[in-house]
Formats: C-alpha cells, sequence, structure tokens
C-alpha cells in the first residue's frame, strides 16, 4: 500500500548530490541551535561532522535529512524533487531503532515503505545481511542481538534501501572497540560501493580512520570546513586546535 | 463455543435474534425477590412448562422495579404481594385481570436473645418496644412489598423511624435475602416473608418472634401486562400461566411445595378472575 | 454451616468448587459457557471499536482529541449499574430500540459490557502507541511512512501490550455484575452468569455456595489468562 507512493529507484537514479548549503539556521524554543552554516556536500566522498557535544552535530544529520526543518537559510540539492530525496537517502542513530520483529520484519517495513517489490525483498535482505555479516540471522527477534549487532542490522537496513546519501549519527557512541571497528568496517565498505557518507562522531581516531572531508562544529557555527588530511595538520581556528589538542571534549 | 455468532448479533443489533424469538413460546414473568429465593416458582415453572410447552423467564427484582417493567412493557405477566401499589397498577391502565393466587404471611425474625421483649406480642407492641428499647432493625429500604407493608406496620404502631437520626433504624436498600444476611450479621430485628425465611440457609442467630398477627397476612396476585398499551406483550400465554396457578393443578402445587419442614404458601384463588378485589384483607 | 470460622468457610467453599467442576453439573456448566461467551463477545467488539480508536488518538491530532482523550480514560471507571440501566431504557420495549426484543437476552449483556470495555481496551491501546511511536518516530520519518500510514506497524508492533489492555478489558467484563443484571435480568437457563449467580446465591444466604461458585470464576478467568500466556510465549518461540 506504500509501494505506490514511491517509484522504486531505477538502474540509475537521478543524483543527489552535490548539495549547497547556504547560511542555514535553526531556532528551537527561542534558541539558536545552528548558527549561519555554509558548505558544500561532494558526491563519494565520506565527510565527518567532528565538535564537541552539543556543538549540534545530530542536529545538523537531521536537518540534511529533512526531519528538522530549517528556521533560515537555504539547501540547494542537485535533485529537485523532495519525496526522490528522501528515497535516495537513508539514517543510521546512535540508538538503533527496531521494530519488535524478527531481522526479516524489521528488514522488511523498510523495504516496503520505500516501495521496494515483494518479489525483491528476499534477495535484498540476504544481501544486506551478508554484508554486515550476519548471515542467517533473519528470524531472529531483532531487539535481542547484542549492541553491536543491532547497530549492524541498522546498517544492512540502510544498506538494503540503496541510498545516495547515508547519514549516521554517532553510530559507533555506544559501542566497544570490537563492535566500533565492525562498524567502520561496513562504513568504509559502502563509501566503496559509492555511497556518499556524512557520520557524526566526537571520536578523533574514528575521524583519522574514515574521513575525507570534515565538517567542524562548535556551538552552532560551522568553524572549519576542510579536506581531513589538511585540517588534521593544520587547523586554521583556535577551537579546532583545541578540541584537537583533546581540550574540548566536554 | 457460539461466540463469532454472538458478535454478529450484537453487531445487526439482533435484528435476526428477535424473528427467531418471537416465534419461541416463551413469556417473561417479573416477579419479587421473595418469590423467588423461596425456591417456589423453581418448583412451580417446570410444572406449568410441561403441561403448557410454554416456557417462563423469571426475572426476580424489587416490586417497584417489576411493576417499571410491566409499565414499559418489559414483562408479559407480574407475581406481585403488594395489593394497593398493583391496584394503582392496574387503574392506571398498565394492567389487566388481577388475581390473587396464593397467601403467606409475614414474620417478625430478630435475636434469639431478644433485647427488646418483642417475642409472643402483637406485631403492633412489639414494633413499639422495638422502638422503645432502641435495639436495631433492619428495613428493607428498597421500596418492595414487603418494604411497604413495614411502613405501614410503623404507621399503624403510631412510629415514624425515618424521622429523627435513630443509630437504630437501619436501611439496607437490598433484597430480602440480602436484608436477612445483614439482620443476622448485626443481630438485628426485621420483617421477613415465611417462603424467603424458610429457605434462608444463614441465619446464624436470627429466629422468629411474632407470627400468626392477621395485620401480617401476605398476598400474592399475578395481573396481566395490558395489551392494548403494549401489542407485542404475549398475552394469551401469560393468561396461560395466570389460568394455570389459579387453576386446579397449580392451586395444588401451591399448596404441596415444602421448604425447611414447612408449607409457607397457602393456595386462596377463587375459580375466576377478580379484576379489582379489594385485596387489602 | 458450623461456627468454623473464616477460614473454615473458605475452605469448605473451595471444596464445594471443586466437587461443583469435578460433577461437571449441566447447569453450572451452561452458566460457565454463558458467562465466557458474553464476556469474550464483549472483549472481541471493544477491541475491534477500541484498539483502533487509541491508535488514532495516539496518532491523529484533531480539535477536541484532548477531551476524547480524557473521556476515554474517564471511561475506565463508567459504574456498571449507571451502563446498564442506561441500555435498558435503550432495549426497553418503551425505548428507541425496544422493537428488537432484546431486553433480557445474552445480546443485551454483550452489548452492556462492550460499552464499559471498550474505554478501557481504548485507553490501554492508546498509551501503548504512544509509548512506542515516542521510540519509532525519527526511524518511520526517515522510511518516508506517515503516522496514519504506520498504525498497522505500530499495531502489530504494540501487540502484547494491546493483548494485555484486552485482557484486562476481559476481567473487567467477567468480573461485572452490576451491568448485565439490569439487562439480562438473571434468568435461569438463559441469561444467568457466573456473576448473577453468586448475587443470587448470596441473596439467598447460602453463602457458601455463592463462595464456591466464586471460586469457580476466578479459576475460569486464571485460565483464561493462562491460555492468552501461552498463546503470546508460542507467538515469541514462533517470532525467533
Amino acid at each position: 500500500m506504500i509501494g505506490r507512493l514511491a517509484a522504486a529507484p531505477g538502474p540509475e537514479p537521478a543524483p543527489l548530490l552535490p548539495l549547497e548549503v547556504e547560511g542555514l539556521v535553526v531556532e528551537l524554543g527561542g534558541k539558536r541551535l545552528l548558527d549561519g552554516l555554509s558548505f558544500t556536500l561532494r558526491p563519494r566522498r565520506c565527510t565527518l561532522i567532528l565538535g564537541p557535544n552539543g556543538a549540534g552535530k545530530s542536529l545538523l544529520l537531521r536537518v540534511l535529512h529533512g526531519l528538522v526543518p530549517p528556521s533560515r537559510g537555504r539547501l540547494r540539492w542537485a535533485e529537485p524533487d523532495p519525496a526522490r530525496r528522501r528515497l535516495a537517502q537513508a539514517f543510521v542513530f546512535q540508538k538503533p531503532v527496531l521494530l519488535r520483529r524478527s531481522v526479516r520484519g524489521d528488514l522488511t517495513v523498510a523495504l516496503a515503505a520505500r516501495g521496494v517489490l515483494r518479489r525483491e525483498r528476499r534477495a535484498r535482505i540476504a544481501e544486506a545481511l551478508a554484508l554486515v555479516g550476519l548471515e542467517g540471522f533473519e528470524g531472529r527477534a531483532a531487539r535481542s542481538l547484542s549492541g553491536g549487532e543491532q547497530q549492524r542490522l541498522a546498517l544492512a537496513r540502510a544498506w538494503a534501501l540503496r541510498p545516495q546519501l547515508l547519514l549516521l549519527d554517532e553510530p559507533t557512541a555506544s559501542l566497544d572497540p570490537a563492535a566500533t571497528r565492525m562498524v567502520e568496517a561496513i562504513v568504509r565498505d559502502l563509501a566503496g560501493r559509492g555511497v556518499t557518507i556524512v557520520m557524526s562522531t566526537h571520536d578523533l581516531g574514528q575521524a583519522r580512520r574514515l574521513a575525507e572531508d570534515v565538517l567542524f562544529l562548535h556551538a552552532g557555527r560551522l568553524v572549519e570546513a576542510s579536506e581531513a588530511a589538511a585540517f588534521f595538520a593544520r587547523p586554521s581556528s583556535r577551537e579546532a586546535g583545541a578540541f584537537l589538542a583533546g581540550e574540548l571534549l566536554a | 463455543m457460539q461466540l463469532p455468532r454472538r458478535v454478529f448479533l450484537a453487531l445487526a443489533l439482533g435484528a435476526p435474534v428477535s424473528a427467531s424469538r418471537a416465534a419461541d413460546r416463551s413469556i417473561l414473568l417479573a416477579t419479587t425477590t421473595s418469590a423467588e429465593n423461596s425456591g417456589l416458582l423453581g418448583y412451580l415453572l417446570p410444572r406449568f412448562e410441561k403441561a403448557s410447552g410454554i416456557r417462563v423467564k423469571v426475572v426476580a427484582v424489587g416490586t417497584g422495579q417489576a411493576l417499571k417493567l410491566g409499565e414499559r412493557g418489559d414483562a408479559d405477566l407480574l407475581l406481585l404481594h403488594h395489593p394497593p401499589s398493583e391496584e394503582a397498577f392496574v387503574a392506571a391502565g398498565f394492567g389487566i385481570d388481577r388475581r390473587e393466587i396464593m397467601a403467606n404471611d409475614f414474620l417478625l425474625v430478630g435475636p434469639a436473645e431478644d433485647p427488646a421483649g418483642a417475642r409472643g406480642r402483637d406485631v403492633l407492641a412489639a414494633f413499639r418496644a422495638i422502638a422503645a428499647s432502641g435495639a436495631p432493625f433492619v428495613s428493607r429500604g428498597d421500596a418492595s412489598g414487603t418494604h411497604e407493608r413495614e411502613r405501614e406496620l410503623w404507621r399503624a404502631a403510631g412510629i415514624d423511624p425515618g424521622s429523627a437520626a435513630r443509630g437504630w433504624y437501619r436501611e439496607a436498600g437490598s433484597g430480602m435475602g440480602a436484608t436477612l444476611n445483614i439482620a443476622a450479621a448485626m443481630g438485628a430485628y426485621t420483617l421477613a416473608d415465611r417462603g424467603t425465611w424458610a429457605s434462608f440457609a444463614n441465619r446464624r442467630g436470627l429466629v422468629v418472634l411474632v407470627e400468626g398477627d392477621p395485620r401480617l397476612s401476605n398476598v400474592y396476585a399475578v395481573t396481566l401486562v395490558n395489551p392494548a398499551r403494549h401489542p407485542h406483550v404475549k398475552v394469551a400465554e401469560a393468561r396461560a400461566l395466570a389460568d394455570w396457578l389459579g387453576g386446579p393443578e397449580g392451586q395444588a402445587a401451591i399448596g404441596s411445595f415444602e421448604v425447611g419442614g414447612t408449607r409457607p404458601f397457602r393456595p386462596i384463588a377463587t375459580a375466576r378472575a377478580v379484576p379489582g378485589s379489594d385485596g387489602g384483607r | 454451616m458450623g461456627p468454623l470460622g473464616i477460614s473454615g468457610e473458605i475452605g469448605e467453599a473451595a471444596v464445594t468448587a471443586l466437587r461443583l467442576l469435578w460433577s461437571a453439573d449441566p447447569e453450572l456448566l451452561a452458566i460457565v459457557a454463558l458467562s465466557l461467551e458474553v464476556s469474550l463477545a464483549a472483549t472481541a467488539l471493544a477491541a475491534m471499536l477500541g484498539l483502533p480508536l487509541g491508535a488514532l488518538l495516539a496518532l491523529a491530532r484533531f480539535p477536541g482529541r484532548g477531551a476524547l482523550v480524557l473521556l476515554v480514560n474517564a471511561g475506565m471507571g463508567l459504574p456498571p449499574v449507571v451502563v446498564g440501566l442506561l441500555v435498558y431504557l435503550l432495549l426497553s420495549r418503551s425505548g428507541p430500540l425496544g422493537d428488537h426484543g432484546l431486553l433480557f437476552t445474552p445480546t443485551a449483556m454483550v452489548i452492556a459490557q462492550t460499552i464499559l470495555v471498550t474505554p478501557i481496551v481504548a485507553a490501554l491501546a492508546r498509551q501503548a502507541v504512544t509509548d512506542l511511536l515516542e521510540d519509532y518516530r525519527e526511524h518511520l520519518a526517515s522510511l518516508g511512512l506517515r503516522p496514519l500510514a504506520a498504525v498497522p506497524v505500530l499495531l502489530v508492533d504494540a501487540r502484547y501490550r494491546l493483548a494485555t489492555a484486552c485482557l484486562a478489558g476481559f476481567g473487567r467484563a467477567a468480573a461485572e455484575v452490576g451491568a448485565i443484571l439490569i439487562v439480562g435480568g438473571n434468568i435461569r437457563g438463559h441469561t444467568r452468569t457466573m456473576t448473577t449467580a453468586i448475587a443470587l446465591e448470596t441473596s439467598k444466604g447460602a453463602l457458601e455456595q455463592a463462595l464456591a461458585l466464586g471460586f469457580v470464576l476466578i479459576l475460569v478467568v486464571l485460565a483464561v489468562n493462562l491460555a492468552a500466556a501461552g498463546l503470546q510465549r508460542m507467538a515469541r518461540r514462533i517470532e525467533g
């Protein structure tokens, strides 16, 4: 019933990116949480959003995904149709939201919502679970999995939707080091398959391992937007320097 | 389990039910708890049903509620024991062909120790003694036939138990059995009908203190719900039950009903229906 | 009944209850069957009405929604006697639905109990769906599902709490006497249920018999809950 709303993505979908953000402002409850951000997201890049807690990283991801409307400013996507933009994106939350169903049931709801035809779903599910190392988990209750397995399932679900842009909100914040490495490997794998990645983290090591581009936020302002190598070698702002020196973690 | 059918019926507001029920020969008899609780109807009605093929559904409520059921056309026949209300019911055009079929009597029951010294007196003297002693008395308090009779007795005794905030007079607002349960628990006096008393199991310390006074006679009569007012009333079937109760078979069965070692009901029907009989006696 | 004291009386009643069940007395079995039939039918109807209503109240935003939520929550405390009286006035021969001849039938009892149970199911369903929605909201939005399109997903995923809501409704129906006494009339062999039979035996002073019937009622409600718990466990196992 949901499938009718959304055409199944064809073999060569229209490009979603690049995205040009101009003067993005978000105000909630009278407080300015994002303050005049301007930057460009390039396709097929892995962009890490860095910054201390409360800098506005999660909020920025939600604005990009259309979950929170901007108060001011413009987001200029290559794809003009908002419904198609949503279809070309997937989101992975810090705490994975899994349905109270089997792994297969959870993935099926997502695929059905995105208009994937019934006969294609089984193969998509098997392939996505294989990608994240959860082969044979179809019948397990989604919420009975371990924390790391749950986040990998969330990644499988995101990949099953065949997004051009994958947004990840601190996906490893509550995982142990082993699970974190597995998630990073999957993200790298997806980037290698041509998915544009935008991921927030406050883990500097993770940023060094994954980032091609960096957006550094501080107190709702975009302090630096640069390529990763340049950012880590010579941060141009005082805040980024302090952050890299480990003085801005709080 | 007829669950799906019942769900469907309730959904359809039972239109099919009413059609099927119209065909079966059954009537609804509204009566007082005293007639039902004594077990008399459980003894009489199977005999009538066997003889006539008419099924009798009994709804046992207080006299006031039974009269209301008749007034609204929710019953086919009434079996009650409060002549003044029944006569008013007929006079108002709600009922027809009232016919007295049996009698028993009321009893004053109370604790065996009898703190008020009511034992063996005539009932008015006993009521005065209870009021004077301040020993607890439980009233039905439910506008039933028994309650109406009790109020008449207080009036005749010249006492208004409800006037002052007298701790000794308690209104239960309940049926006969429930009122006896309360009286038994409190060690209180109460007015009961012999039928309920004879079959009542939970007497504890209660005994009969006053009986046989002519003021305690208790007459039961049947009244048909007026078909001119409620055309759907099953008047032929209802009349069949009234005639059977008043006829030789029914009268003999009433006289032979036994409970707790006594025969609480006396058959008193005359040969024909007596519309507007005086009934007060 | 001898001077046994409360524990002795309860013990005797329990023995009588077991003896009644063991003897499979046809009248008792008919009473148990009717009680189950009426209460389960009322619960099923209340579920059909209350579950969608609860989901609607959790998901939809419309004027008067707050008042309706308040009304449904307050409806959980509807006095059975008042509901019985209202249904009586509705179904009475002199009432608006009198022509159907439903008064003093099991159908009338189902109607009255449905009115009593629906607010319980709806209120508990609303709370269950609200809690679930809090958890799912961003994910469903990310998938592009509008809240109303997500109703089937939410109802399926809240199934255990919704089942509990229905069991609470069934408990209310099975234990209720005030409404069915008025609209059913406690007619022997026709509309007599366990609760109205208990009221009758109590009024006859047959306390042991009344208490024994009470034990039977408790056993039956327990059996229904056990069956529901068993079904849930089976469902969980099938889900893996």
